[in-house]
This record gives C-alpha cells, sequence and structure tokens, in this order.
C-alpha cells in the first residue's frame, strides 16, 4: 500500500536490466514479483470500505438524511427509523467484501511464497516467488510454472532449446520451443552463469504475449533478443530437466498480469437502471419538498401568521420563507422512504436466494467431475434473464479437447460404424480387419510411420507419446491400437512394431506440415531397402496429387469423406508413392539445394516437395471426432431459438473452428453464406467485410462494388442466415477504431460468428466492442486461463470448472462443469431471476409509493407542516417487517412456468432481452398505481372519518385513529396487491403473507399496550389506538371501501391483458397442464469439409531430422531402435546422471500431461 | 468395426478422483429437496374469467346492500349544527367575539335560539367543532410532554424542550406544558329548553363519559397519585399562559380535575384535520317514554372565551343522535353503493369483452 503514497514513476521508455547486479537495477524502481490482488489490509479495511462503499450515491444519499434528522428544527421522523437499516446495509456489504478480499489474499500468498532458486553470488539460494527481483537469475526445473518473464540464458538440453507449454497464458495446448542466445549457452556450465554481466535493453511492460524486442549487451558485443528467447510468467517448463534464465519482468510487469484485465465492479443493467430510478425518484423527491415548501410558505404567511397566537414559530424562525425552507428539508426526510433503504438490502438478498438456487440445482451438477454450479458472483442473477451474446471458448468448453479416432476408409471400405466405443472395446475391434490385408497393413503403416510424434518410455512397458497436435497422437495411438506400434525415433530412422515384431525404418526425408501446404509426408526405407513416401494431408489437396489410375477409389473415398464430414469429423486422406532409387537420389540432390538456397528457401522447398508428392497411391481416408462436449449441439439450438447470439472465440485456427462450428450446429448447410475473412492488410479485411456486409443487404446477391457501409438499423432487415468467420490477424484490424462499427454491423446480422486465431486481449477486445456498440448483455464463457480477459469484461463470465485449469472458474461469476448446463442458467435460473426481480421491483416501488405519497396529500391539511400521517413506529417497520416478507418470498420464489416449459419454449426468454418486464414505463406505472393507492388511502379516510364518531359518541377524526384506519387500510392493501402479484403460493408465500398481516396487527397491539405506556411513557403516543379504532365498524367499513377502490380497476385491467393480450408466459401457463411438449431439435447432415486441422504450428521436423533435440552421443545408442526402452528423453536422463542435479521425478509427468490433453499418454 | 478413443484423462482420471487421504470423497451432489429444486408443492392462481368475473358480481352484491344499509342508517340520525362565531354582524355573539382579550376577567355571554324539528330520541351528543384550527400541524402536535400528563413528578417540574415556547413561565414550569394544553377551548355551552309555557329549562349535561377510556385511565394521570390536595401537587408550578384557571381547578370533582379533566383530555387528542369536532357533553336519555331533546325550541348560551377571529376559525355547536355505525355519514353509504354498483358493471362489460375476445387465446399462440 506504500506504494500509493511514493511518487509514481513517470512511465518506462526502455528497461534496463543488468544481470546479477541488483544495486544496479534498484536505480530503476522496477516492480518487485509480489503480486497484490487483494485491496485492503487489516488498518485500511475500514476507511477505504467505507470511502468505497459512500461512493454510492444511495448510500451518501441516507447518511445525508441522517445528518438532516439530527437537526431538531427539521426532523420530522426520529433519527432511529434511518440509522438502523443504513447500519444493517453498510455492515452486511463490509462483511461480504471482508470475505471476498480474504480469499484474495490468501491465494496471492500462495502465488508469492512458491520457492524458487536464485543464483546469488554464485550459489543457488531457495527465494520466495516475491523476493525474485528484476535482473535476478533463476534457475527453472521441468514442470516448474515459471516465476517472472524471463530471458532464457542456459538450458540443459541441447542448442540451448527448452520446451514450455503456454495454455496459462494464451489456452494453446501446443508445446512451444524456445531457445537461449548462443553466446550464453555456449559456456556448457551454468555456474558460469553467476559470473554473467550482460546488460538487457528492452521494451517497457507491455501485454503483447509473441512480441518482445530487446538487445543484450555482452562484452561489448550486441546481440538481438527476440519472443523466441523468453519465457513468460505462468508458462511451465516442459521436457526440459533445467534452465536459466534472466528475470527482465516481474510481478506486475510480467504480461500475464499485464493481460489480466483490471476486475472491473459488474453491475447489472437493472441496478442501473434502479440507480437511475433512484436518481429521477430523488429528483421527484425535490420536486414534491419544493411543492410543500412552497405551500408551506403560503400558508404560514397567509394562515400561520394569524395562527400564532396558538403556535408560534419555533425561535430560529421568524419569517415564513425560514419556516419553507426547513420545511422542504422535513419534507425531504418524510418522504425518503420513497427509496428505503431497505431496497437495497432486499434485493442482494433476493439475488443470494437465487445463488443458492443455482448451487443447489441438481440438474446442473456433474457426477462426473462431482462438481455443482456455483454462483460465485451473487449480484448478477437477473441479468442472466437478459442475455443477448454469448461469447464462447472452443477447446474445453464446446468440445472436450479429446480426439478419438473414429472411422476409417481403406482401399474403399469404410470402418467403424459405431461412433461410441470406450477405450477397452478398441482393441477387439483390430480383428474385424482382414488379416493380412495388405492395404489394412499399409493404411496404419503409414499412420505409425508419417508423423512428428516423439515417443518416452516412461517405466517398464510404458510409453508416452508427444504430439503437437491432439489429431496426430490420436493416429498415432489408433495405429498402436491396431498393431502398428510406433515406439521410438533418431534423426534417421524410426522403429515400430508391425504385429509384435519391431522393424526399423530408415528415416530419409520429412516433407513437413504448413498451412499451406496442408499436408505432411514421409519418405522412408524399409529394412527389405525399398522407398516410399508416405502422405497424410486434407482430401482437397491430396487427392489432386493421386495416380489417374486411383479414380474409382478417389470416388469411393470421396464419398465416405463426404460421410464423414457429415458428421462432423474431421477427415484426412491418406497416399503413398513407391520411389525407386535414382527417383530419390534426383530428388534427394534437389532438395538439398534448395535447403542451402539463401533466397527464397521456403519457397523453394515446397516446390520441391510439391514435386515429388505426385502419383500418389490413395490408401484410404481416416476421420477423427473432437469430441463435443455433452449436449453442445442441442443447447446451442435451444439458445439460438431464444434469440441469443453466439461467438465462438478460439485460438485454433481456422479449419478447426470451422469443423467445431459445424458439428455443434452453429453453421448449417441451409445458411446463405459464410464469409470467411482471412485479410492481412487494413484495407483486405475492409473490403472483405463491406462486400460480406453489402451481400447481406441485398438478400444474398453478391455485389462487386463496395459501397460504403449502410447504417446499422438497416441491418434489422436482413434476409437469410448468415455466419463470419473471422481470423485473429483480420480480427486485429477489424477492432481498430475507424473499422470496428463496420465489423460490428456485419458480424451482428450474422447469426453465427467465429473468431478463430484470437489472442486473449483480442477476446476481450471483440466483449467489449459488443457491450459498447449493442448495449446488449453479454456473456462469456471458457474454462482456460486465456479465456479469463473476456471472462472479466463480458457482463457475465461463466467459467467451466471441474477440468484441469481453474483460471476462468475463479475468474468468473458463475462456474459448472459442462457446457450443457448453460441453458439451464439461463433459460431456467436466468429468467426466473430477471422475473422475480422485475415484479419485486414494480412491487416495491409501489408499495413505497402507496405509503409515502399519503404525507404528501396530508400536508395539504395539516398547513404543510411535514407531520406524518402514521405513528412513527409504523413508519420505522412498514419497509421492515410488515410488507417485507412477503415481496422478499415473492422475489426469491416466484414462477410463472415450470422450468421444463422454459426450455421448451426458449421464445420465453425474450422479454428478458427487450427488457421488458421492468423498464421506465413499467416503473411508471408502478408510480402512478402506487400515487392512485395512496390517494385513496388518503381521500376514503379524510371523508368517511371527517365526522363520522364512535358508537360511543366520541369523534373518529383524532390524528391517531386516522392514523391507524390509514396505516391498517394500507398494510390490508398492499398485502392484497402482493396476493395478485404471486403467481406461485408455496408454503413459504403464504406464512409470509398472512404472518405480516398477523404480525402487523400483533406488533400494533403491542407499541400500543399500556404495558408498554407504562414503561416508557414519553415513546409510545399511540397508547390504546388500535384498541378502540379497530373495534370501530365504520373503520372496517373504510378499510373495505379503499381496498375495494383500490384493487378492483387492477383486477380489471390485469384480467382485460390477460384476455386480450396475453404474454407467451400467461398462455403457457394456461396451458401447462394440457400441452404436450413436441421434440423440436431435429439432427441433419452436414457439408463436406476437409480441412484437417494438422497442427497448430510448424511441426517438430526440422528439429528431428537435423537432431538438433537430441545428443549426438544418445544417437548412437537410439538407433538400436529395436529396445522400446530407449526413447529420445530417456537417453537424455541416462546421460544427465552425471550432473549434480537429480532428474525431477517422472511420478510427476501424468499429472502435468492432464492438461488439456496435449501430452500424449499411451501406456503399453 | 474399430474405433480407438485417445483419452488421457480417462486413463489418469483416477488420480484427480481420490483424495489425499484416500477416504471416499464425498458428492457434492446437492440435496434432492422440494425446496432446493424449487419445486415445492404449490397453489398457482391464474385470473380466469372463471374467478375474476364472480369477483367482480360478487363485490357489487356484497358492496351494495351495505351501502343501502349504511345510507338508510345514516339518514335516520338526526345531527344539528349551529355556527355561534359571530363574525356577523347578526350573529348573537358579534359583540363577544369582536371585544376580545386573553385578559379580560368579565365573560362575555351570547345566547342563540334554535329549534328542533324532530325530537331526538336516545342519548344526545353535543359537539363543539373548530374549523380552520390546525391541531395537526407538526409544531403543535409534539408540543406536549406525555410524561409530564402521566403524572410523572420530574417532567411537572422539568418540562420537556418539546413544550417549548409553553414550557416555563416566569421561571415556573407550566403544567400542563405545550401548545396543545395552552390553547384549550374555554368556552362555555349550555342548552336551555324552553317551554311552551315560557319557562327556561337547564338540559343537564354530563362532562364524563366523553374522552377515551385508555386516555382516561391511562394516559393521563394525576401527578401525587391519589393525593386529593392539587395545590400541594401542583405547588411551584404556572398555569398555562391563555388559561384563567390553573389546571387543578378545572373541576370540583377531584376525579375529573387536573390532568384528567375530560374536557381537558379530549382536547389533548388532536384532531386529524383542521375541521373537526370535540365531544362536549352527552344528554342522557331518562326516560323510556319521553324523547331525550322534544320537539320545540331551545336556547344556548355560550360563554366566549375562546378567539378564533384573529385566525378565521369558526365555531360550531352540534347535537347529533347516534347508532350503531356512529353520527350522520352519508358518504359511506354512497360510496359503498357507488363502489358495488361499479364492480356489477364492470363484471358485465368484462363478461362481454371476455365473450367477444377473450377466446383468441388459445394453445395455437404457444407454438408462434
Amino acid at each position: 500500500r506504500l506504494e500509493m503514497f511514493r511518487k509514481r514513476p513517470p512511465p518506462e521508455e526502455e528497461r534496463r536490466v543488468r544481470a546479477n547486479d541488483r544495486e544496479y537495477n534498484e536505480k530503476f524502481q522496477y516492480a518487485s514479483n509480489c503480486i497484490v490482488t487483494s485491496k485492503y489490509n487489516i488498518i485500511t479495511f475500514l476507511p477505504v470500505n467505507l470511502f468505497e462503499q459512500f461512493q454510492e450515491v444511495a448510500n451518501t444519499y441516507f447518511l445525508f438524511l441522517l445528518i438532516l434528522q439530527l437537526i431538531p428544527q427539521i426532523s420530522s421522523l426520529s433519527w432511529f427509523t434511518t440509522i438502523v437499516p443504513l447500519a444493517l446495509v453498510l455492515s452486511i456489504t463490509a462483511v461480504k467484501d471482508a470475505t471476498d478480499d480474504y480469499f484474495r489474499h490468501k491465494s496471492d500468498n500462495q502465488v508469492n511464497n512458491r520457492q524458487s532458486q536464485v543464483l546469488i553470488r554464485g550459489s543457488l539460494q531457495n527465494e520466495k516467488w516475491m523476493n525474485v527481483r528484476v535482473g535476478d537469475i533463476i534457475k527453472l526445473e521441468n514442470n516448474q510454472f515459471v516465476a517472472a518473464d524471463v530471458l532464457l540464458l542456459f538450458s540443459s538440453e541441447p542448442h540451448g532449446l527448452c520446451y514450455i507449454e503456454t495454455a496459462e497464458l494464451d489456452g494453446e495446448t501446443n508445446m512451444k520451443v524456445r531457445q537461449s542466445v548462443s553466446v550464453t549457452s555456449e559456456p556448457g556450465d551454468p555456474n558460469n552463469l553467476a559470473s554473467f554481466d550482460g546488460e538487457v535493453v528492452c521494451e517497457p511492460p507491455n501485454n503483447k504475449l509473441d512480441r518482445f524486442c530487446g538487445t543484450l549487451y555482452w562484452r561489448d558485443k550486441k546481440y538481438t533478443l527476440t519472443n523466441q528467447n523468453m519465457l513468460l510468467r505462468g508458462c511451465v517448463l516442459r521436457n526440459t530437466e533445467a534452465c536459466y534464465g534472466l528475470v527482465i519482468f516481474a510481478g506486475p510487469d510480467t504480461k500475464l498480469m499485464q493481460n489480466s484485465g483490471r476486475t472491473k465492479f459488474k453491475r447489472t443493467s437493472i441496478d442501473r437502471l434502479m440507480n437511475t430510478l433512484v436518481l429521477w425518484i430523488f429528483g421527484f423527491l425535490v420536486c414534491m419538498g419544493v411543492i410543500l415548501a412552497v405551500g408551506n410558505a403560503v400558508w404560514e404567511r397567509e394562515v400561520g401568521s394569524l395562527f400564532q397566537s396558538y403556535l408560534p414559530w419555533d425561535p430560529p424562525v421568524d419569517n415564513f420563507l425560514f419556516s419553507a425552507f426547513l420545511s422542504f428539508w422535513s419534507y425531504v426526510i418524510i418522504l425518503n422512504t420513497v427509496v428505503p433503504i431497505s431496497l437495497y438490502v432486499s434485493v442482494e438478498v433476493i439475488r443470494l436466494g437465487h445463488s443458492y438456487f443455482i448451487n443447489w440445482d441438481q440438474q446442473m451438477f456433474c457426477s462426473q467431475c462431482n462438481t455443482a454450479a456455483a454462483a460465485r458472483t451473487t449480484t448478477l442473477n437477473e441479468e442472466l434473464g437478459q442475455v443477448e451474446y454469448i461469447f464462447s471458448d472452443k477447446t474445453g468448453t464446446l468440445t472436450q479437447n479429446i480426439m478419438s479416432f473414429n472411422k476409417c476408409s481403406i482401399n474403399g471400405q469404410t470402418y467403424g460404424k459405431c461412433t461410441h466405443l470406450t477405450h477397452s472395446h478398441t482393441k477387439s475391434c483390430t480383428y474385424l480387419f482382414k488379416v493380412g490385408d495388405s492395404h489394412t497393413h499399409e493404411f496404419f503403416r503409414l499412420l505409425s510411420l508419417c508423423h512428428t510424434v516423439m515417443s518416452e518410455e516412461k517405466s517398464e512397458g510404458e510409453l508416452v507419446y508427444k504430439a503437437q497436435s491432439p489429431d496426430e497422437g490420436a493416429l498415432v495411438a489408433a495405429a498402436r491400437n491396431f498393431g502398428f506400434m510406433f515406439c521410438s525415433r533418431t534423426p534417421g530412422t524410426i522403429t515400430i512394431r508391425e504385429m509384435g515384431q519391431p522393424v526399423t525404418y530408415t528415416l530419409l526425408a520429412i516433407l513437413d506440415f504448413n498451412n499451406i501446404r496442408k499436408r505432411m509426408s514421409v519418405i522412408v526405407r524399409n529394412p527389405e531397402g525399398r522407398i516410399r513416401l508416405y502422405c497424410k494431408g486434407a482430401d482437397t489437396v491430396l487427392l489432386e496429387r493421386l495416380h489417374p489410375c486411383n479414380q474409382e477409389l478417389m470416388n469411393i473415398t470421396s464419398d465416405h469423406l463426404n460421410e464423414y464430414a457429415a458428421d462432423g469429423l474431421r477427415t484426412l486422406a491418406l497416399a503413398y508413392r513407391d520411389l525407386t532409387e535414382d527417383e530419390w537420389e534426383a530428388w534427394a540432390e534437389s532438395h538439398r539445394c534448395a535447403g542451402k538456397a539463401t533466397s527464397c528457401r521456403e519457397d523453394r522447398l515446397a516446390a520441391t516437395y510439391d514435386q515429388i508428392e505426385q502419383d500418389m497411391m490413395l490408401l484410404g481416408a481416416t476421420a477423427i471426432e473432437d469430441k463435443l462436449q455433452e449436449g453442445v449441439p442441442e443447447t446451442i439450438a435451444i439458445l439460438s431459438l431464444a434469440n441469443i447470439k453466439i461467438w465462438v472465440l478460439t485460438g485454433d485456427k481456422q479449419e478447426t473452428a470451422v469443423n467445431i462450428g459445424y458439428s455443434c450446429k452453429m453453421l448449417t448447410d441451409d445458411m446463405t453464406e459464410v464469409f470467411i475473412i482471412s485479410g492481412h492488410t487494413v484495407q483486405s479485411v475492409r473490403q472483405e467485410l463491406r462486400s460480406a456486409l453489402s451481400f447481406e443487404l441485398n438478400g444474398g446477391v453478391k455485389q462487386l462494388q463496395c459501397s460504403p457501409p449502410p447504417p446499422s438499423n438497416l441491418t434489422d432487415n436482413i434476409s437469410g442466415e448468415f455466419a463470419l468467420v473471422i481470423n485473429g490477424h483480420s480480427l486485429a484490424h477489424a477492432l481498430e477504431a475507424d473499422m470496428e462499427t463496420e465489423f460490428v454491423s456485419t458480424a451482428c446480422a450474422c447469426k453465427a460468428v467465429i473468431c478463430c486465431r484470437v489472442t486473449p486481449l483480442q477476446k476481450a477486445q471483440v466483449v467489449e466492442l459488443i457491450k459498447k456498440h449493442k448495449k446488449a448483455v453479454t456473456l462469456a464463457i471458457g474454462d482456460g486461463a486465456n479465456d479469463v480477459g473476456m471472462i472479466k469484461s463480458a457482463h457475465i463470465g461463466v467459467g467451466i470448472s471441474g477440468q484441469e485449469g481453474i483460471q476462468a472458474a475463479l475468474a468468473s461469476d458463475y462456474s459448472f462443469s459442462q457446457f450443457r448446463f448453460l441453458q439451464r442458467l439461463l433459460l431456467v435460473h436466468g429468467r426466473w431471476s430477471y422475473l422475480r426481480m422485475c415484479r419485486f421491483l414494480c412491487y416495491f416501488f409501489y408499495k413505497n409509493f402507496a405509503f409515502t405519497m399519503v404525507h404528501f396529500w396530508f400536508g395539504f391539511f395539516c398547513g404543510f407542516s411535514a407531520q406524518t400521517v402514521y405513528d412513527q413506529y409504523f413508519i420505522t417497520l412498514y419497509n421492515i417487517v410488515y410488507t417485507s416478507l412477503p415481496v422478499l418470498a415473492m422475489g426469491i420464489f416466484d414462477q410463472d412456468v415450470p422450468d421444463h416449459r422454459s426450455l421448451e419454449y426458449p421464445k420465453l426468454y425474450e422479454p428478458g432481452q427487450l427488457n421488458l418486464l421492468f423498464n421506465k414505463r413499467e416503473f411508471f406505472i408502478c408510480i402512478a398505481q402506487g400515487i392512485y393507492t395512496s390517494v385513496v388511502l388518503f381521500f376514503v379516510p379524510y371523508t368517511v372519518l371527517s365526522d363520522a364518531t364512535q358508537s360511543t359518541g366520541v369523534p373518529l377524526a383524532d390524528h391517531q385513529t386516522f392514523a391507524m384506519t390509514t396505516a391498517t387500510a394500507l398494510v390490508i392493501v398492499v398485502s392484497v396487491q402482493i396476493a395478485l402479484g404471486t403467481g406461485f403460493w408455496t408454503v413459504i408465500n403464504h406464512v409470509c403473507v398472512w404472518g405480516s398481516l398477523g404480525s402487523y396487527f400483533t406488533i400494533m397491539f403491542a407499541l400500543h399496550s399500556q404495558t408498554l405506556f407504562r414503561i416508557f411513557p414519553s415513546q409510545f403516543h399511540f397508547v390504546g389506538s388500535a384498541q378502540s379504532t379497530l373495534l370501530q365498524p365504520v373503520v372496517w367499513l373504510t378499510i373495505a371501501l379503499a381496498t375495494a377502490i383500490c384493487i378492483v380497476p387492477v383486477l380489471a385491467v390485469r384480467f382485460l391483458k390477460l384476455a386480450l393480450r396475453p404474454r407467451l408466459s400467461d398462455t403457457v401457463r394456461k396451458y401447462t397442464k394440457t400441452h404436450v411438449s413436441e421434440g423440436r431439435l431435429g439432427t441433419r447432415g452436414g457439408s463436406r469439409r476437409s480441412g484437417y486441422a494438422f497442427a497448430h504450428q510448424e511441426g517438430f521436423g526440422e528439429l528431428i531430422t537435423s537432431g538438433k533435440n537430441m545428443r549426438l552421443s544418445s544417437l548412437a545408442l537410439a538407433t538400436f531402435a529395436s529396445r522400446h526402452s530407449s526413447s529420445w528423453i530417456d537417453t537424455l536422463r541416462r546421460k544427465k546422471h552425471t550432473h549434480t542435479h537429480t532428474p525431477p521425478s517422472t511420478s510427476e509427468e501424468p499429472l502435468f500431461g492432464l492438461t488439456k490433453g496435449q501430452m500424449m499418454m499411451m501406456y503399453i | 468395426m474399430m474405433a480407438s478413443s485417445y483419452n488421457a484423462k480417462d486413463e489418469d482420471g483416477n488420480i484427480t478422483v481420490s483424495g489425499p487421504g484416500g477416504g471416499a470423497l464425498r458428492s457434492k451432489k446437492p440435496e434432492n429437496t422440494a425446496f432446493k429444486q424449487q419445486r415445492l408443492p404449490a397453489w398457482q392462481p391464474i385470473l380466469t374469467a372463471g374467478t375474476v368475473l364472480p369477483a367482480f358480481f360478487g363485490i357489487g352484491l356484497f358492496f351494495i346492500p351495505i351501502g343501502i344499509g349504511l345510507y338508510v342508517t345514516s339518514n335516520n340520525i338526526k345531527e344539528l349544527e349551529i355556527d355561534y362565531t359571530g363574525s356577523d354582524m347578526s350573529s348573537p355573539c358579534f359583540n363577544c367575539s369582536q371585544s376580545f382579550s386573553w385578559n379580560s376577567t368579565k365573560p362575555c355571554t351570547c345566547t342563540i335560539p334554535f329549534h328542533l324539528d324532530q325530537p331526538y330520541d336516545s342519548n344526545v351528543f353535543m359537539y363543539y367543532g373548530l374549523s380552520n384550527f390546525y391541531q395537526n400541524h407538526r409544531r403543535y402536535v409534539k408540543s406536549r410532554d406525555d410524561s409530564q400528563l402521566n403524572g410523572d413528578s420530574g417532567s411537572l417540574m422539568k418540562p420537556s424542550k418539546e413544550c417549548e415556547p409553553y414550557a416555563y413561565f416566569e421561571k415556573k414550569p407550566i403544567a400542563p406544558c405545550g401548545a396543545i394544553a395552552n390553547s384549550m377551548f374555554n368556552d362555555t355551552l349550555e342548552l336551555f329548553y324552553n317551554n311552551p309555557n315560557g319557562t327556561k329549562v337547564k338540559i343537564p349535561l354530563t362532562s364524563t363519559g366523553i374522552a377515551w377510556w385508555t386516555d382516561k385511565h391511562v394516559k393521563f394521570r394525576n401527578p401525587g397519585g391519589s393525593n386529593p390536595n392539587f395545590t400541594a401537587v401542583f405547588q411551584g408550578t404556572a398555569k398555562p399562559v391563555n388559561w384563567r384557571r390553573p389546571v387543578y381547578e378545572l373541576d370540583s370533582d377531584p376525579e375529573n380535575n387536573g390532568f384528567i379533566n375530560e374536557d381537558f383530555i379530549v382536547w389533548m387528542r388532536t384532531a386529524a384535520l383542521p375541521t373537526f369536532r370535540k365531544l362536549y357533553r352527552i344528554i342522557q336519555k331518562k326516560d323510556d317514554l319521553l324523547p331525550t331533546l322534544p320537539r320545540g325550541s331551545y336556547t344556548l348560551e355560550v360563554v366566549y372565551n375562546y378567539p378564533v377571529r384573529s385566525f378565521e376559525g369558526r365555531k360550531r355547536m352540534i347535537l347529533s343522535t347516534i347508532s350503531w355505525m356512529g353520527g350522520k355519514n352519508p358518504f359511506l353509504g354512497i360510496a359503498y353503493i357507488t363502489v358495488g354498483s361499479v364492480c356489477f358493471f364492470l363484471g358485465v362489460i368484462l363478461l362481454i369483452i371476455h365473450h367477444k375476445y377473450g377466446n383468441r387465446s388459445n394453445s395455437a399462440d404457444i407454438s408462434s
């Protein structure tokens, strides 16, 4: 907290860090590695929290009222009518804030106290994370989290390589390679690093995850630093025994922290509306006050001055104007009950109740992961009933991130009809293939050879595959299950076990995958010496390169591919080509040339690859299912029927994302057009967006000339369904200020929007964009750390919990374990919450206006003196006791239609989106009704009682009788009104309504009893009023009359509304018993889509063939590939045995292997 | 048949499930209670023609007879009101109203003759009424000390500051303090029956039983308990400024003197509205055969003490008989008849609307 008072240093322009020189680095006052997300400590809690709470207009207002009430000339109500509720509100909020902050402290402490090894004066010392400083050199071990943003100096792996997993950071599930600066890794001995005194000059802290630029000055030489040299906080070190790094950014300056946006206090739109309305009511209050003050001035001048012989002015008052001024404040106090502070408490209580219902919902409980839904924020429930846009992450949210090898087509024969097979079944399936069929063997041989997967032996007989993409892992694993087990590889060989027999192939070349080629090949020589090229790739590219004799097979396979694609599977075609020795030699030569070329090396290589991947023989096709979470298509269908637009924001590549879009029925073939925006420049993106928009506006007729975009309100009358797919790099341009409106209008005209290759920050930006332009309620759902930004910036953030990552769930407002629970959360809980909150607010404003405005009318008859109509105890208790419970019960328990109806008729969700149930119009209706009631409640007793007498002849027009009559009538009228408003009478509602009425009479009789009066004679002026008033038939006749006059019009209007313009919910409610639901979710096929998502980036191909990632000495060992025990990692470990540091225990591996399923594990 | 499921999580799933102690993991499944699952049995009323229309007709049929009954009862009540303010030149009390001063020791008396067209049976209640008198003004209402009035001796000598500026007079505490007490109505009204034979018969007026029982027996107590020596009890206090007599000389009857004087109690029960009436006296029925007030001419004698001219107030004397529902109150009956009829007609109109348009809402709407 001290930093707050210290002078903030000017923003950094560049950062200078000198290794192993704390004194030098301290000059710059770089942030320490201590992370503070908590807001208070014990000392600051009370003042800071109170300060924050009094920033709420409402709280300040009530404090102001309290002060007013302490002035005797003004005080028209005793001070306790305000202070009791105010203290209650403040303390409840404070307790809640304190609890929240306690948990933040706890998590901060846990992170800050993690241990890390720092190289200090030549020796490694254990330090807590928070004590790590910029410029320190720290040692990281395998599977450890990186403590800060560090510059990789030295790695235990060859060539200074080091593998990291960045799932925490950007959600990408593949491993990434980082390389240390060559000069620092050269020494070969990390102990030399103690004397390393290089100086890094780099950019100031920023949130760009994929960019770093800096320079290392060491020994009078300059070395350029890029992102390739950086390990960022939040990454996990993988497959690397140890590495050393120089801390560049620490704590809040790290890219992770820079990316995790500020914690914003979320408010619901009802909250905002409520605050506006409270301001209006305040204005109204001032108006009333002014009217009554003017009245007071006139009265005091015309009447009061003459009346002075009986009632002189209070000492400081010497003229009517001053009296009017005081009267204004007195009336402000009296009329403040139009916005009672109990409104805020009640709203919180209702939301808390709704949150508990969410937590308790069995139908949102996932028994597999033993996780119930959790409402982590209790203040947003009703907003769940108003959602218009859902932003969803893909991996882990829509999909399970489990790839399963589902079907295949071998030589024109399709296999794999059943889609849901458990793991144990798969092995027995092998024999369904024709044993010995050469095509089948070749098919699986290809799968076991043509890939860039690494294998690693764990303990005895266990092989773990490490693949860059889950797809590849699934394919290799499938081949293993069918008898072709990939065992190990060296730069020059691949060893597999074919039906139990170890066979070693010589690896001649890997023609690696990239996005343009969309295929990969290997050229291998089998033990017999034959050379063969195996190729797998997207069918679109592969089928063109087949030998003409494959025509017939190609047609059959093509049909199969179509089938698979229709099931939403990710397909891949497989082919091979036999090469003669001469062909190979010739090609190898040209390949070598291309590889050596200095200019256009990539293009030349691609050309040579292209040259050999010709005239191939088709083997078949595979289909991989990217398993969706349970019920995803149904949920999406129901949500879109409820008029909710769903956007998928994913870090995946376009093809994957589109595929998932189809398989979860976001994209359908019925769609008029699916626009794909993938331009790299501002101009091209703009062009694409405009043409898409004009296409939409013209009902599907493509226009070539691009007209400036029409105003966005035109986009409402778009016919046809469109979808938009936009790439991350295009999105970056589309999100720029001058194009964002175009983007929004194009995207919002589409039924589905998919953004792929987006960064976490972009996810948040997209959400912000929609929030800004559409004024709609947004919901973001995700499961990974990369979704945190979007979860935080959306109105409602939902985290998928129960899986491995908890960052998203921790940042979220609601968490549950299955995407499909979203429909229940929104359509059932959200809808009910919204309905209940709206009914609650309508009624609440009504009852307080009915209550308070009586004072206004009375003002005209009591010389505008701010005399209250009611007993002061009644005023104190009206909102707290007499009328609070029934409306709370309604606000918590009310239901208009049962939960399954909400799911059957998603249209029932619409009133929430259109904000129909509580808006300014509804508010005015409530107010008008309240004022009407107050008129009736004042003037009916006024006319009846003014001349009436008791049956004993005593007049009834005394103030106390009048107060009792009005108060009783008021309590009865509002009770009848809540009875009419309650649609779902549970036992609790009955108890509350009848109990409140009962408590009113009981408390009244108690407060007016002789016993209390005898104890405090000066406090209970109303002694005996209840008895003598409520025994009078005239009083009851008056109450009945007032009630009838208040209720009859309401009843008539409600009935007319129901009869003439029933809402859908009314109709559903009415026919809920007779109507039988019909299934509304059909399944249908999809078009052929063949984009096989190979990997997130280029494979390890080059690394493998160059042998860079293997020790030279270990190569020899590994050549004896028949020994499956010798995986390259293991070899490595054995070599390292001489080192002082023991390798990390392998038993930890499976735990980390779980993350995002990105590491392939296979136990043999 | 073939399929390979690549599922890392399944294989390692047991790691996450088993707890550290190896103990059975408690299921976090929420309880399946009707309350928690929001499935409490509930009555779900719907406003249908079958419930609303009978309600309207019911209210109508219920209210109209009551209204008629009330109206008839109210019409049977006899009431006479005489304004004796004396603001007109012609008024008998004109002189008294003009020549007023709080300090005058000589009472001003005026006589108002009036005539009863009908005999008044049963007990007759005599009220005084004031208009334009703001007993409900906030400063007026709070200007009293209930502790003092309840006989608290501490408050007697040290009145609450709410009573200001009528708390102390010449350093002596005022008993009873406050603006209400200070402005107590102090006209004396007397009724005479002008016998046809020319004699004036004073009609006996009962001055007790005119206050609430709780006021008389609980709220108002004389200080000093049952000490009959009021002079000693109120020793050291001052009378209210406007009063002519101290509070312990209001009546000779000790049960109706001091703070428990019923005229005083009645006055202290502040009115809700600026025009009000307060019970002054009761004329008890003596004889079952004779009317309490026979037809004929009467005289009202007023000792005019209470000035209202300064604030344009009016003073009235009201004579009224009473029924089970109190005094004359035509409004209540009329209101009941009106509300009843309106309900009835609304019912008819809604019935027509329901028959004409109400059938639109059928299940076909649901699917839309």
